[in-house]
């Protein structure tokens, strides 16, 4: 009945509890909680330390180089996977997409003679117009991201078959698709063009996601999408550009992947639908939407492959890197379920 | 409290059926600016199928909607929000992981000036901040101290005000609040009611739809009671005690015509 109750009232035995001091590990947590990418990049520096005990070939800057280029491809892909699962999807067929625009790039060079630029920008249509199709059948038939890409996995990976005729593509260096695999040296660090233009993505769209209204819209949408569209967040359009930014990151990893492969191989890149997602949950991006950040997802592809990479030197049995991949994405999902469930 | 002024938001005739369903039978309601018009009713009198009429969210098959004096045709709610209409719902329809500024102005963000703005897109954050804090401060949420806050890091009620001061910042003419208050606790009630008195007495008209009796007569100016998909009378709490509104709207009693 009583509707005028004060809320400064005088502090109750409840309200002296709530305000007790927060333990140790509520402190942690709340703090990874707001730096969702924070755990990972911990993860890599103990990771690199330890691979660095073991054999001191691992800090060689040839290393660190070849870890650099090795991750370039995923990492890109992962920038896409990235902003799709932010909104609460995933895109199984990310990587099938990148395949085939890939092999167009190279194809129409090769066998078409079509100028490198405008293969290129074909490549990258094809990439963001795969990636509308799964964009559109989310948002218009209302199908889950999940079996949407599960599908469209299968229907681009059989288009990259029938295209290829079974047949891999060489180009030549001088052509601007092998631009990405272009040596950059800085200092002793040789880097490639490719690893420089992920970077470059990585930029852009963690710009657009912390300082533009999309980037808000996107984790509004993610986290709960009936309050997005209450909001007044046309709700359809953010899942949509979440796909088409996709899309934008595919093409980027196509040409990387023409640059590292030496043109266009159907069977390359065949785990790498999986792989962007292992970087992207290792790297702390919440399955379940609205929480993460792109740079965690490059730190996430980087540790899968110091992991690779240091497992290799340390002599191990490769059959354990798979094995140590496995045991790292439970964990990052365990922690960012820990992280989730208390909340202030 | 209700000086006779021009009605800021008038229904007249309004119809909608679903199928063979009834949702509104000829409902006419007027609403002046600084009152607190309560809707009540039992469950399918058409009371959120009136207030989403009013709000956008549905488009009426007959009748008309007029704010301020003219004809409006609402589409989308975010037509209604572009006349000044906010609605506050039920579900906390705040964004959990975002701050309290950020919810302020979700979906309708200030950009930067300048090229970082036009070209870059960039958020003018600072200026967003600045400007919720003194919606907050204006609006006396004293349970909101720090706008950097995120929301989930709120209580139930600290939410819904924040959904309220949403809607109290930018409608410029109308706050409806449709049961803002039934998923909260007493204390919270309290909060959110205080809320909406101060935004009344800033000269907004509010509708408040609640199925708490107390509360209604507690905060409203004047009731409009569905009944059956039609208005069964509009009374006040000055007029009719709780037992009457309640009579009224499930039908045990007739209103008696009066000027009100």
């Amino acid at each position: 009945m009583t509707t005028h109750v004060d809320s400064e009232a005088t502090p109750a035995p409840a309200e002296d509890f709530l305000n007790r001091p927060a333990t140790p590990a509520q402190r942690i947590q709340s703090v990874l909680h707001r730096q969702p990418a924070l755990s990972p990049a911990i993860v890599l520096v103990l990771a690199a330390i330890v691979f660095s005990l073991i054999n001191d070939r691992f800090y060689a800057l040839q290393n660190l180089s070849l870890v650099a280029q090795q991750v370039a491809v995923i990492g890109s892909l992962a920038v896409g996977q990235t902003v799709i699962i932010l909104t609460a999807g995933i895109d199984l067929s990310i990587g099938a997409v990148m395949v085939l625009a890939s092999l167009l790039m190279s194809k129409l060079v090769a066998d078409n003679h079509l100028p490198g630029v405008l293969a290129l920008l074909a490549g990258a249509a094809v990439a963001i117009a795969a990636q509308a199709v799964n964009g559109l059948l989310v948002t218009r038939i209302k199908l889950p991201p999940f079996i949407v890409t599960l599908g469209t996995l299968s229907i681009f990976t059989a288009i990259t078959l029938i295209y290829a005729k079974g047949q891999t593509v060489s180009l030549d260096p001088g052509n601007i698709l092998m631009w990405s695999a272009d040596t950059v040296s800085i200092g002793q660090l040789n880097l490639t063009t490719g690893v420089l233009l992920m970077i470059a993505l990585y930029a852009v769209v963690g710009y657009a996601l912390r300082y533009t209204a999309w980037g808000r819209h996107l984790y509004a949408v993610g986290d709960d999408i009936e309050a997005a569209r209450l909001a007044g967040i046309s709700v359809n359009r953010v899942l949509l550009s979440a796909y088409l930014v996709g899309g934008f990151a595919i093409a980027v990893g196509a040409w990387i992947l023409v640059g590292r492969v030496g043109g266009g191989d159907p069977n390359s890149g065949l785990n790498a639908n999986l792989q962007s997602i292992t970087a992207v949950v290792i790297g702390g991006t919440s399955l379940f939407g609205g929480r993460g950040v792109v740079l965690g997802s490059l730190i996430g592809a980087l540790i899968v492959q110091v992991f690779v990479n240091g497992l290799a030197l340390a002599g191990i049995d490769p059959n354990y890197q798979v094995l140590t991949v496995g045991v790292l994405v439970i964990a990052a999902v365990s922690v960012d379920q820990w992280i989730r469930s208390v909340k202030s | 409290m209700t000086t006779p002024t021009a009605p800021v938001l008038e229904a007249k005739g309004l119809v909608k059926v679903f199928g063979r369903v009834v949702g509104l039978n000829d409902v006419d309601l007027t609403l002046y600016p600084g009152e607190v018009l309560a809707v009540i009713g039992d469950n399918g009198a058409g009371k959120s199928t009136l207030i989403k009429c009013l709000s956008g969210a549905l488009v009426p098959d007959r009748g008309s909607i007029l704010v301020d004096g003219s004809e409006v045709n609402f589409k989308r709610p975010q037509d209604a929000r572009e006349a000044g209409i906010e609605t506050v719902y039920q579900t906390l329809a705040v964004a959990p992981a975002l701050d309290i500024a950020s919810n302020l102005f979700l979906a309708r963000e200030i950009r930067r000036k300048g090229v970082l703005g036009s070209v870059f897109r960039m958020l003018d954050t600072g200026e967003m901040k600045r400007q919720a804090s003194d919606h907050i401060k204006r609006l006396g949420i004293s349970t909101l101290q720090n706008i950097n806050q995120a929301v989930e890091t709120l209580s139930g009620g600290q939410r819904q005000s924040v959904a309220v001061a949403r809607a109290g910042a930018f409608g410029g003419r109308v706050v409806i609040l449709d049961e803002p208050t039934a998923a909260l606790g007493v204390r919270e009630t309290g909060q959110v009611l205080r809320l909406v008195r101060d935004l009344r007495d800033q000269g907004l008209g509010i509708i408040l739809i609640s199925h708490n009796m107390p509360n209604v007569f507690d905060v409203a100016d004047r009731i409009h009671i569905q009944r059956l998909g039609g208005c069964a009378g509009v009374i006040t709490p000055q007029s009719h005690s709780m037992e009457d509104a309640v009579a009224i709207m499930t039908g045990a009693k007739k209103l008696v015509p009066e000027a009100g």
